[in-house]
């Protein structure tokens, strides 16, 4: 059984720059956080190496951190502009008793982040969640569809800070 | 009853019109399209069950709009699924009526101003012959709601109204 601190230690070790830190002043659990392109590697190491056996991914989990600039649009709309989207990973050992929570963080208009669908097949549906609501590009994801909103859903995020609803959906009135 | 209420005057041969006739026996077998939504849905199966016994009314759940002769609308309409009511709706042969049972099918109810996701109201999509207030409305106010659709049945006319 391994702490947070222990954890964060052995895989700044072994990864060096793409662990980014250890939040630990919350009032919530700690969380490490690390580059969103490498979090592939690092979900890896953690499943397969004896002393971190994570064997289960028990939520991923997309955030909004509305901490971009806040502007107004044409018709007087609040719109963010830059800062960053999160994705947060909670693991388990169930073999080792411990826990983990890991963040990556990836720029609004652009955000990719590497799949970990390959590793934990329940991250499959959560990725596709994460990318309905909130558009996060899962990188070399098999199937990255839309899976609760309409396949045909023109290209906006109901669980961003900053969204839109249409007027319209198929002709029919969407406000009330 | 348009039909039983008139008097015998011969042995087996029951006098009326022809309206009459036709309007009892379409609200007198209603037959229902198996078909829920959300939690209205376990209250409308509660209705069919044998405490509240649907059946009495001559409602039965049939398995294809084919067969059906009233959709009642019991959940949450999200615009994914919208589409397919009224698809299922346009399957249904003719006569045909919609009872809309809950807030969330007649208006959008908790989801009115909030929820990306939801229809607000069945009616935007396809005519509402009765709204069943509640959330969700218990047994007793859906068979109020089937009541006042056999009421509506009662009334209708084969002769085109005078403008």
């Amino acid at each position: 059984m391994k702490t947070p601190e222990e954890i964060f230690d052995l895989l700044k070790n072994k990864f060096g720059e793409a662990i980014i830190e250890l939040v630990s002043d919350k009032p919530a659990e700690s969380f490490i956080s690390v580059d969103p392109l490498q979090i592939d590697k690092i979900c890896n190491s953690l499943r397969d190496e004896k002393e971190f056996a994570f064997n289960s991914l028990m939520n991923l989990s997309g955030v909004d951190d509305a901490n971009g600039e806040k502007l107004k649009d044409e018709n007087e709309h609040d719109i963010i502009k830059g800062g960053t989207l999160s994705v947060f990973y909670h693991l388990e050992s169930t073999i080792l008793k411990h826990k983990v929570t890991l963040k990556v963080s990836a720029d609004r208009d652009n955000p990719e982040v590497a799949s970990v669908e390959e590793i934990w097949r329940s991250a499959d549906w959560h990725e596709r969640e994460a990318f309905d609501m909130y558009g996060i590009k899962f990188l070399n994801h098999h199937n990255l569809i839309r899976i609760l909103m309409p396949y045909d859903w023109e290209d906006s995020y109901p669980l961003r800070k900053d969204y839109q609803n249409p007027e319209f959906y198929q002709g029919m009135k969407v406000p009330y | 009853m348009g039909l039983l209420d008139k008097q015998f005057t011969d042995d087996n041969i029951v006098v009326t019109k022809v309206e009459d006739l036709l309007n009892w026996a379409r609200l007198s077998s209603l037959w229902q399209m198996g078909f829920g939504l959300a939690c209205c849905a376990i209250e409308m199966m509660a209705t069919s069950a044998s405490h509240y016994d649907f059946d009495r009314f001559g409602v039965i759940p049939r398995p294809s709009p084919r067969q059906s002769d009233v959709i009642i609308v019991s959940g949450t309409v999200t615009l994914k699924m919208a589409i397919r009511v009224k698809r299922l709706y346009e399957q249904m042969p003719d006569p045909k009526y919609v009872i809309s049972m809950g807030s969330c099918s007649n208006c959008g109810g908790p989801y009115w101003e909030h929820g990306y996701h939801v229809l607000k109201g069945v009616d935007r999509v396809i005519p509402v012959d009765v709204y069943v207030p509640g959330c969700p409305p218990r047994p007793e106010a859906l068979l109020e709601g089937l009541l006042k659709l056999q009421e509506k049945i009662r009334n209708e006319t084969l002769v085109k109204e005078a403008v």
